[in-house]
């Protein structure tokens, strides 16, 4: 830790009203991670607090903890300095606290209305749902910020901003006295967010304690009263946001220079390998096209829902794009599923791990040979022996750390899960490697290890595409990049060009 | 890309520990003191023919078991299993009205077995319908399909050397059946536990989307599980149709229940992703020995589901509840 | 058009069952007349009461396999009582009939909410026990038409204004419970837990204590429709209403319940009972053999599952600009 945070606080207490409600100390682990070490957080009354801190520093496990998900393993949380627990969500509710959520949780099948007051309907007669009343009072919630949705409408009719906004006024409608925005604008257009910002200022003026959690540092710098850093599930610092510059912050964050990070890299761009050209879907993306070369780097940047996870599953083979063609090694491939995928040499490291990477509830080395059963067996039957050997050749190359290469991928952390995923798709020697948000969520430690091996993937003439919203990794990392906007390329940056305010310019659209 | 080789050990225990503490010995022991217990109570248990009419309890449904085990494990289901008993049944029955002889009954038996696992699959691979509904859906008409055939009326009539398959013994008190069934076991033994198309099993069953994302072709297996389903069912449908020489549209009713019966108790996961084949073989004893034993002393076979039954529930409660009482 | 996507199912349904009953009175005009229509509903009624039910369970992803075997067991309890004592009077019956099945729906319930142990495996388990019971406290023996005393008996059939008092419970359960779908906590809760089960967490809802619900209400509309059963046909026995439970699924199904929970009304599931009653109902009168039954159900499951799952699917991520035009 950087800083004591008994200091911390002593400082803070001088210039701040008494916090409507703290965390004192928190401890989370599940098995194989700490989530949370000892973190302490203060909310007070009016003023916005703003939690920042990188993929996997612990964000969303406050949330959840705030929120009565999670139970702490260690630590107090209080409201107005009195100890507290909240053993499930309603109590949390019931306490005043209210979040909006990253992903957004709600209803697809219930009205507007139903979303917004599930668990707290208005009643009428006999105890039943006074469902007029509730359309009514959910119509002035959503006019109050500003949304034009009949409140009667089903859920899944609406399109993501509007869902937002329902989860808004969902938060909004319970008489909160503390209110969680968990990354509220990642969805939003700018006009949206310019009217998210106008709500934060009401709730502000309505003496509510706002815990505002983002990436984004303008908005952190435009709304926020105060910040609180999370580094790796430790707080590492906080204070008042006038005291601090944007620099500090990113240097709080990484807990290192940023451009120490990165691996120097033997940049050594050769011949063609992949050729995409118009790829067009009906819905995601459109009008795709470009070249990749072996022992290249290509990032791709954007802002999420830009429509590049998408593009690279059908690249994968995961969906099937309406038009273009593809290149691979000069010959034209027709590619429908991942099996086909996987046959032309072409792999995908997936963002969402637990799902789409691993098979966590298989053992290590039954993950790694999985899309290579075909050459460690014979004639169809299994070899142990050599499922073992073809596992520890990838997962010690990676520097894996498990107990055995028997434990099942579940109980590894989130960094050596990733190696897991990494060695699976080394092992079939692949030509071209799809790396989704590679380091998202995963330890600083394993970050590095991951980067390194990216570099040495390319020095050794794999070409490498690398999605990433973390612009530092992006530029870090990537021989060039193409921005996404609203599913097209919006641009391809190379050389001097490689510039953050450049990326940022070309994903807003501004 | 390091030299410092931290040796990650292979396993940390060797297959034979874990099998030692797995379901399946559980399940063993509880073979074993049902086998002595019955032993004791009737003294009519230990007779070798006696014992090899018991087999006759489980063999056919067994057969279907491996299958469903397999499809279970991958988290699909088939309840029309014992429907497509029926239709095949019939379509045997109705092929003996014409003259057809045992070999042309064995291919029909198993023909229809195939063709429904096929429309099954079908409705499930390509469609992407829950297998759930779709088979109680498909078992409705197949055995639709055979009332429809034979209203009440029954079938017979089967060439004398068709009884072989269900009645006809191999050696001494082996029956075929129960040797059809120990190599049946062995074959889906084989398959589950030491080949690739195995291992892609219990990976969808597991994550069918990280499946799919390793490159495995995750409606292509499943499509080829339904038919193995369907063949079993046409291979019981053969022993079963030999062993009471003729065919009612009711025949084998029930049956779906007792096999997914006997494959979760086996310790296959009703969610997919775990289990294996001893431990249904041993279910399958279970299974037989209790209805068996009860059958000596005069139990009617109802109060036997209430065992069966009970044994469903409680295996899978016990363990809950022992771990919630210990903290 | 998502507007009409969202009446169509219901619609759609109602719209099919018209057309069935146009065609069958265009050869057989009796079929509609008002005296026949109020039989055919008063014979869809145990189905009706049922599906309602099971829809509420699977609307949490669960499914109660157990509810044929509730209302049998739960019918001959209250048959013995009233052998037993005549005199007691059939409202206490009625009331009897409802508790103890919502005894046993609990019963089930609260394997699945306390002991996480797959509804489909619980129920299948209880299904069996609850009929090895009947067997236990009957011993296996009827209880017949003279036995039963005469209020026992008529209650069900007695008149009003021109319906038995079974389609009334039947219209009474369907204006109940559409009530409490739709405008009580517990009702919208049903729809979360199974439409987001993690979303539902999030909002405050204990997902096992909703799906307990869920059962508790199965079961006790089974163990009223076990009075109901018995009484309208003066007999109680092992079997009654053996294999009910999946034409109960199939009226879910048909009713466009879908089976992977969230999704599914009262009145889709009335439409769904009869749509299956008005088949059965029909088949005699229209000079089909009622063996044609099973197989018309079968299919009608099959295609109601293909068009749910149509309507259903989800659309992919919509981010190009031209396919949405942003608020």
């Amino acid at each position: 830790m950087l800083m004591q945070s008994d200091q911390i606080s002593d400082d803070a207490k001088t210039e701040r009203t008494a916090p409507v409600l703290s965390l004192n100390r928190v401890t989370k682990t599940f098995p194989g991670v700490t989530a949370l070490s000892e973190v302490s957080l203060e909310l007070s009354a009016g003023k916005v607090m703003a939690l920042v801190g990188e993929n996997g520093a612990g964000k969303s496990t406050v949330v959840k903890v705030l929120t009565g998900i999670y139970q702490p393993d260690g630590g107090q949380i209080e409201i107005d300095g009195t100890p507290t627990r909240f053993p499930t969500a309603q109590d949390a509710g019931a306490a005043g606290v209210t979040a909006i959520h990253q992903e957004t949780v709600l209803f697809d099948e219930l009205s507007v209305a139903e979303n917004i007051f599930l668990g707290h309907a208005p009643r009428g007669r006999f105890g039943l749902i006074d469902t007029a009343a509730m359309v009514e009072n959910a119509r002035d919630i959503l006019s109050g910020i500003g949304a034009e949705i009949d409140p009667r409408t089903k859920l899944k009719e609406l399109g993501i901003a509007n869902k937002h906004l329902v989860a808004i006024a969902r938060a909004l409608s319970i008489d909160a006295r503390v209110v969680i925005m968990d990354e509220p604008t990642a969805a939003l257009s700018q006009k949206e967010i310019e009217e998210l910002y106008e709500l934060v200022e009401e709730l502000k003026g309505q003496g509510k304690a706002i815990l505002f959690i983002s990436h984004k540092f303008d908005e952190i710098f435009r709304i926020a009263d105060d910040y609180t850093v999370f580094r790796d599930g430790a707080l590492v610092g906080r204070g008042a946001i006038s005291d601090v510059s944007e620099a500090e912050l990113v240097k709080m964050m990484v807990g290192r220079d940023v451009s120490q990070i990165f691996p120097d890299r033997d940049r050594n761009v050769r011949e063609e390998i992949l050729v995409v050209e118009g790829y067009e879907h009906p819905t995601e993306f459109a009008d795709i096209s470009f070249a990749l070369r072996r022992g290249e780097i290509l990032g791709f940047y954007g802002l999420v829902g830009a429509g590049r996870s998408e593009f690279m599953q059908a690249l994968f083979g995961i969906t099937r794009p309406s038009s273009g063609e593809l290149t691979i090694d000069g010959k034209r491939a027709v590619i429908r599923s991942p099996a086909d995928a996987v046959a032309h040499g072409i792999v995908y490291v997936p963002e969402d791990r637990g799902t789409q990477g691993a098979i966590t509830a298989l053992p290590i080395f039954q993950n790694v040979t999985l899309p290579s059963l075909g050459r460690t067996s014979r004639n169809g039957f299994l070899q142990l022996a050599e499922e073992f050997k073809l596992a520890r050749d990838f997962t010690e190359r990676l520097d894996l750390r498990a107990a055995s290469l028997d434990t099942d991928v579940g109980n590894l952390s989130g960094g050596n899960q990733q190696k897991v995923v990494i060695a699976k798709w080394l092992a079939t020697q692949p030509k071209v490697i799809i790396l989704d948000e590679p380091t998202k969520g995963i330890d600083i430690g394993s970050k590095a290890a991951v980067h390194d091996f990216m570099a040495e993937l390319a020095a050794q003439g794999l070409a490498v595409i690398m999605v990433s919203s973390e612009i530092p990794e992006v530029l870090g990392m990537s021989d060039r990049v193409i921005v996404m906007r609203e599913g097209r390329i919006a641009v391809e940056l190379s050389g001097d060009d490689l510039e953050p305010e450049t990326l940022v310019r070309h994903a807003a659209g501004i | 890309m390091t030299d410092t080789t931290r040796a990650i050990p292979d396993r940390l225990q060797s297959p034979f520990q874990r099998r030692l503490k797995s379901w399946e010995t559980l399940l063993l022991a509880i073979a074993v003191a049902i086998f002595i217990v019955n032993s004791f109570t009737s003294p009519y248990f230990l007779n070798a023919w006696n014992l090899s009419d018991m087999t006759f309890n489980f063999t056919e449904k067994a057969m279907i078991a491996f299958a469903m085990a397999l499809l279970i494990i991958a988290g699909e289901i088939d309840l029309s299993v014992a429907a497509i008993i029926a239709l095949a049944s019939t379509a045997m029955g109705a092929a003996v009205q014409v003259g057809v002889g045992t070999p042309g009954l064995v291919l029909i038996g198993l023909g229809v077995g195939l063709l429904c696992g096929a429309f099954n699959g079908v409705l499930v691979t390509r469609m992407g319908l829950p297998s759930i509904v779709v088979t109680i859906g498909t078992m409705s008409l197949f055995r639709g399909i055979s009332y429809i055939v034979l209203g009440d009326q029954a079938y017979s009539g089967y060439p004398s050397d068709f009884a072989f398959f269900g009645q006809g013994y191999v050696f001494w008190v082996i029956s075929f059946e129960f040797v059809l069934f120990a190599i049946i076991a062995l074959i889906y033994f084989v398959i589950l536990h030491k080949t690739n198309f195995g291992r892609a099993v219990y990976a969808i069953g597991n994550n069918p989307v990280g499946a799919e994302f390793s490159g495995i072709r995750v409606a292509r297996v499943k499509f080829i599980l339904f038919l193995l389903t369907g063949l079993m069912s046409g291979v019981a449908a053969i022993c079963l149709t030999s062993r009471l020489a003729s065919t009612r549209p009711s025949i084998a009713v029930g049956w779906e229940l007792e096999i997914v019966t006997m494959v979760v108790l086996g310790g296959v996961s009703i969610l997919g992703g775990s289990g294996s084949i001893p431990g249904v073989v041993i279910a399958a004893f279970v299974m037989g020995l209790v209805t068996f034993g009860l059958g000596l002393l005069n139990v009617p076979g109802i109060v036997m589901s209430i065992v069966i039954g009970a044994l469903l529930i409680g295996v899978i409660a016990l363990p809950r509840l022992w771990e919630r009482w210990r903290g | 058009m998502s507007k009409q996507g969202l009446m169509s199912r219901e619609v759609l349904l109602a719209g099919a069952i018209g057309l069935l009953l146009v065609i069958i009175a265009s050869r057989f005009p009796a079929f509609i007349a008002p005296s026949n229509l109020v039989n055919v509903f008063n014979d869809t009624a145990p189905l009706i009461l049922l599906a309602i039910g099971q829809m509420i369970v699977i609307l949490t992803r669960c499914i109660d396999l157990s509810v044929a075997a509730n209302l049998a067991l739960t019918g001959m309890v209250v048959a013995m009582i009233n052998v037993a004592m005549p005199g007691l009077p059939v409202p206490v019956i009625v009331v009897i009939s409802v508790v103890l099945g919502a005894l046993l729906g609990m019963f089930n319930g609260i394997l699945v909410w306390k002991l996480a142990i797959p509804p489909i495996v619980v129920t299948l388990g209880t299904m069996t026990i609850f009929r090895g019971t009947i067997f236990l406290l009957s011993e296996g023996k009827w209880v017949n038409a003279h036995e039963f005393s005469d209020p026992f008996k008529a209650f069900p059939r007695t008149e009003l204004l021109g319906l038995p008092v079974m389609s009334w419970f039947a219209i009474a359960a369907v204006l109940l419970f559409s009530l409490v779908m739709a405008r009580t906590t517990l009702g919208r809760a049903f729809y979360a837990v199974g439409g987001n089960p993690h979303a539902a967490t999030y909002a405050g809802i204990d997902v096992g204590k909703t799906q307990f619900w869920a059962f508790t209400i199965s079961g006790a509309l089974a163990g009223l429709t076990g009075y109901l059963w018995v009484a309208r046909f003066a007999v109680a026995f092992v079997d009654l209403a053996g294999g009910f439970e999946l034409s109960v699924v199939a009226a879910c199904v048909i009713g466009g319940v879908a089976i992977m929970g969230g999704i599914g009304t009262v009145f889709g599931a009335m439409l769904g009972a009869l749509f299956l009653g008005i088949i059965s109902n029909a088949l005699p009168v229209v000079n089909i053999s009622p063996f044609w039954q099973l197989a018309i159900s079968g299919g009608a499951i099959i295609i109601a599952v293909a068009l749910n799952a149509q309507a259903n699917r989800e659309k992919g991520r919509i981010i190009l600009k031209r396919a949405e035009h942003a608020t």
